[in-house]
């Protein structure tokens, strides 16, 4: 049983990683870990606990941003942001259910580490834009800053930037600041459903197109497989008896009232046009967005994440699914596939879905696998040798030394 | 400004690498003639001037790489420059370096409306990209002032903003993958037609690093689809505190503007007085806030803005009823600089970005700076985003006053730092604030993002003297400092 290392101040975090440096000890960094089996499992000497740096250090609402420490909770960010009627906008999922955890884990820390963003991620960017600044310690065992808590910032290289989706590899975050908004007043969902029979999801990208081609500031997009749909609490969905493909308006009551009308309208060639209102539309995007129709399927073992562009989407799920046993949904237009694989070859069928979406251009990342299977086969999309050799000098100019989640996005770094 | 000091021993090698420069680029495209050269000797930021030891202007990512390659073999420096509209001397030559100007990358590749995507070469203009897509309804968000003249691969280099970055954000949220050429000739393409990155996010880190990381030979940006309506108010205070005042009430109540622009009495003043805008004359502060959107949407939030600023001490309210009298509001701010320019032989503008809630503080400081050194400052902001551009007036043809008005110029963004803020919200560092970077950032801060600068340019070839005071040796860098006689850190809690 290895180690754990709880600090309490930033003083104690600053400790820590000086002696893991010196002692060239790995630390595994987590907080709430609903996200641990999410990479390339670790060989560590001791784990980094920031649970207890856990405070959320300035909210100003009208300011538009709030800093905390990077192990505040999802929960407690969640519920001081509601209370002053704001949100974050790239709509950060919820994982742990999808990786067998709980539901509402997780920590800020971990949410900017991962790089994840929801349904919204197509209007409002992902976790990437909306990190302001944050301070850490790096595997040099120093302390150090990027950026600030204004939105318009261009002072020195956007380290935020590199924090973000770096999975802990560069850096341990001591606090966080994000961009905060108001949160949308009401929210409508027009939904698509397609004949009881047949494959629609060409239709789809189509009609997914039109609608965030349109003045209506669709601010999400996603396409539910009759299968998929089937398992859905709201009943308008799961009732639909076929694939449905969704539309979200948000926004101020007139405005959202009168774009659906409009869209509604122009969508209608394509199927039977139903509508949802602000607390079903909430039920249905959070499905979505923690890829709900996935957790907890002992059948379906392997989930892969693939970004592509939003229109090659269905070519790209359609050919991949010729080949494999599994289920995908959609999300982002179609840029966003969760595809869930029912049996768990040898290398998780790698090689086939990189090859794949390389057709179209985008990545693959094997989100839920055994971890044996995350040992194996590469987790993250493998990179080009000029890329790797970028890679490496960077993580060399981070950590030296290897001590900050080692080997967790790629072998060696 | 102290520039790294020259190699002589490059410059007197101009002929010959001229030379080998146009085995790679045949023709016109280099420049080594003294005459030709003094067009390329400043950019936007025209206090600073030094003609390059030689332009290479090529047509094509090989040419990029082989003009880099060559470059990296003889150790021999290059400047990066897109349209040359910069205002913090980003493209400010070097004597003994190559400037690589990106001018003739000119086509627009693809335009894909299906994935809101356009593909181009760096050297389009900003609105370029605008212009062709606009017929089919659809626009790209960004928006500089230069946008006119300023190119899209500038752009990247410098993470340009613009008027509506509340609502869209700046470049670095509107771009989805470049082609890039690393200073050892290396040709890398970063993100495309999909969303986010499947490794560490090089692009993110890429844009805005100011030309010292890579050379931008293709970017793909996201386009939107033009919104149903945009409506302007131009709203006048008695003070700049009710003004300050009414932007964070705006915010309070759940708007986030298209754009949120204030100007001072000395701008509003010469700004009537050049382009007739119809701006009261009455007023301290004068606020312009563009809301777009849907019709419904707009029309809403019109009506509650209103509320707020009159609620506010508004002194004067007009809402735009048609798109030729909204850009008859936004005339006088976006002829705010050559206005300025007319009541004053030279100005210098500043560019440092405070929390909104800063603003009277922040002013009322600036009245202070601009008192004790003898100098005026007009005022104009872009308020919702809390970035100013403070206009320093000065006459480069009185003796001391170029360095008195550099003086304010520090001074100012000194205040930005100290309430908050930032010293650059949109302009870049470049030569301009490369000085002031320690009021901002810890030794260690500045040595972390330069070992970022290791990992693309070990050699520091690639505009050297640039964004950072201290230029540090990466073999230095790279050391790591040893703490001994700290273990085991007993205080830490270890369960």
């Amino acid at each position: 049983m290895s180690d754990t290392l709880r600090p309490e101040t930033n003083e104690q975090l600053l400790d820590a990683v000086k002696w893991a440096t010196t002692e060239k000890k790995p630390l595994e960094i987590l907080a709430t870990g609903s996200k641990r089996a999410f990479g390339r499992p670790m060989q560590t000497a001791a784990t980094l606990d920031m649970s207890k740096l856990s405070q959320i250090k300035v909210y100003e609402p009208a300011e538009l941003f709030m800093t905390a420490e990077a192990g505040a909770s999802m929960s407690d960010v969640t519920k001081a942001l509601e209370e002053a009627g704001q949100h974050l906008s790239f709509e950060p999922p919820d994982l742990g259910p999808l990786l067998g955890g709980d539901v509402g884990q997780g920590s800020i820390g971990g949410v900017v580490a991962t790089n994840i963003a929801g349904p919204r991620r197509i209007k409002e960017g992902a976790a990437r834009d909306h990190v302001l600044g944050f301070h850490a310690v790096s595997g040099r065992g120093e302390e150090f800053k990027s950026g600030g808590t204004v939105v318009k910032n261009v002072t020195g290289f956007d380290l935020s930037k590199l924090m973000a989706g770096s999975f802990g590899t560069l850096a341990v975050m001591s606090e966080v600041t994000v961009k905060t908004l108001p949160a949308p007043e009401k929210t409508r969902t027009i939904l698509i459903s397609w004949k009881a029979d047949g494959i629609y999801d060409h239709a789809a990208m189509s009609a997914m197109a039109q609608a965030l081609g349109s003045p209506h500031d669709v601010s999400a997009a996603a396409h539910l497989p009759a299968m998929a749909a089937k398992k859905s609490a709201v009943d308008y969905v799961s009732g639909a008896n076929g694939a449905i493909t969704a539309l979200r308006l948000e926004g101020p009551e007139p405005s959202v009232k009168h774009r659906a009308a409009s869209l509604a309208e122009e969508l209608k060639g394509f199927g039977a046009v139903e509508e949802l209102h602000t607390k079903n539309s909430k039920t249905f995007w959070r499905e979505v967005r923690d890829v709900q129709v996935f957790v907890g399927r002992d059948d379906l073992p392997v989930v892969w994440r693939l970004s592509v562009p939003p229109m090659s989407g269905a070519h790209t799920a359609i050919e991949l699914l010729e080949d494999l046993h599994g289920e995908v949904i959609y999300d982002w237009g179609g840029g966003l596939i969760w595809l869930g694989l029912s049996s768990v070859e040898s290398d998780a069928n790698d090689e086939f879905i990189r090859s794949t979406v390389a057709k179209v251009g985008g990545h693959a990342t094997l989100v839920r696998a055994p971890s044996e299977l995350r040992s194996s086969v590469p987790v993250f999309q493998p990179l080009s040798a000029a890329e790797q050799l970028v890679t490496e000098k960077i993580n060399e100019g981070f950590d030296p030394n290897g001590v900050l989640n080692p080997g967790r996005m790629y072998q060696g770094i | 400004m102290l520039m790294p000091k020259p190699d002589e021993s490059v410059i007197a090698r101009r002929q010959e690498l001229a030379a080998a420069l146009r085995s790679i680029v045949p023709g016109e495209g280099v420049i080594d003639g003294a005459e030709e050269l003094q067009a390329y000797d400043c950019d936007g930021l025209m206090a600073y001037r030094q003609p390059p030891l030689i332009v290479v202007l090529p047509e094509t990512t090989e040419q990029v790489s082989e003009v880099l390659k060559f470059c990296h073999r003889e150790n021999v420096k290059i400047v990066p420059r897109g349209a040359g509209t910069g205002l913090s001397g980003g493209a400010l030559p070097l004597a003994d370096g190559i400037t690589l100007g990106l001018s003739k990358f000119k086509k627009i590749l693809e335009i894909d409306y299906e994935n809101r995507c356009v593909v181009t070469q760096p050297g389009v203009t900003n609105l370029g990209i605008t212009d062709a897509v606009e017929h089919a309804g659809f626009y790209y968000a960004p928006d500089p002032s230069s946008q006119i003249a300023c190119s899209i691969g500038g752009n990247v280099a410098e993470n340009s903003g613009g008027v509506h970055c509340l609502k869209y954000g700046l470049t670095t949220n509107n771009v989805l993958g470049v082609e890039m050429v690393l200073m050892n000739g290396e040709i890398i393409r970063l993100g495309g037609k999909h969303l986010d990155s499947g490794g560490l996010d090089l692009l993110g880190v890429i844009t805005g690093s100011e030309g010292l990381l890579g050379v931008i030979t293709e970017v793909t940006v996201r386009i939107l689809r033009k919104p149903e309506m945009a409506k302007a108010l131009l709203i006048g205070f008695p003070t700049m505190v009710d003004a300050g005042n009414c932007v964070a009430d705006v915010i309070a109540a759940g708007v986030i503007p298209g754009g949120m622009e204030l100007m001072d009495k000395m701008t509003i003043h010469a700004t009537e007085d050049f382009v007739h805008a119809g701006y009261p004359m009455d007023v301290e502060a004068l606020m312009i806030v563009e809301l777009d959107g849907p019709d419904a949407e707009v029309e809403y939030l019109v009506a509650k803005v209103e509320d707020i600023a009159k609620q506010s001490n508004a002194s004067y309210v007009r809402i735009s009823e048609n798109d030729e009298e909204r850009m008859r509001f936004w005339s006088g701010r976006k002829n705010a600089f050559p206005a300025i320019g007319r009541i004053s032989p030279d100005y210098i503008c500043v560019d440092g970005t405070i929390p909104r809630r800063k603003l009277a503080e922040v002013l009322q400081r600036m009245e202070g700076i601009s008192e004790k050194h003898g100098l005026r400052v007009a005022n104009v902001f872009h308020a919702g985003d809390g970035n100013l551009h403070p206009l320093i007036l000065f006459d480069a043809n009185n003796p001391g006053e170029l360095e008195t008005a550099e003086k304010v110029c520090a001074d100012i963004l000194t205040l930005c730092v100290e309430v908050g803020g930032v010293l650059s919200g949109e302009h870049g560092i470049g030569v301009e604030k490369r000085d002031l970077m320690g009021t901002m950032f810890t030794e260690d801060d500045l040595k972390q993002q330069q070992r970022v600068k290791c990992a693309f340019d070990p050699e520091h070839l690639m505009n050297p003297g640039k964004v950072y005071p201290e230029l540090h040796r990466c073999a230095e860098l790279g050391k790591m400092h040893v703490h001994h006689g700290k273990l085991p850190f007993p205080d830490i809690p270890r369960f």
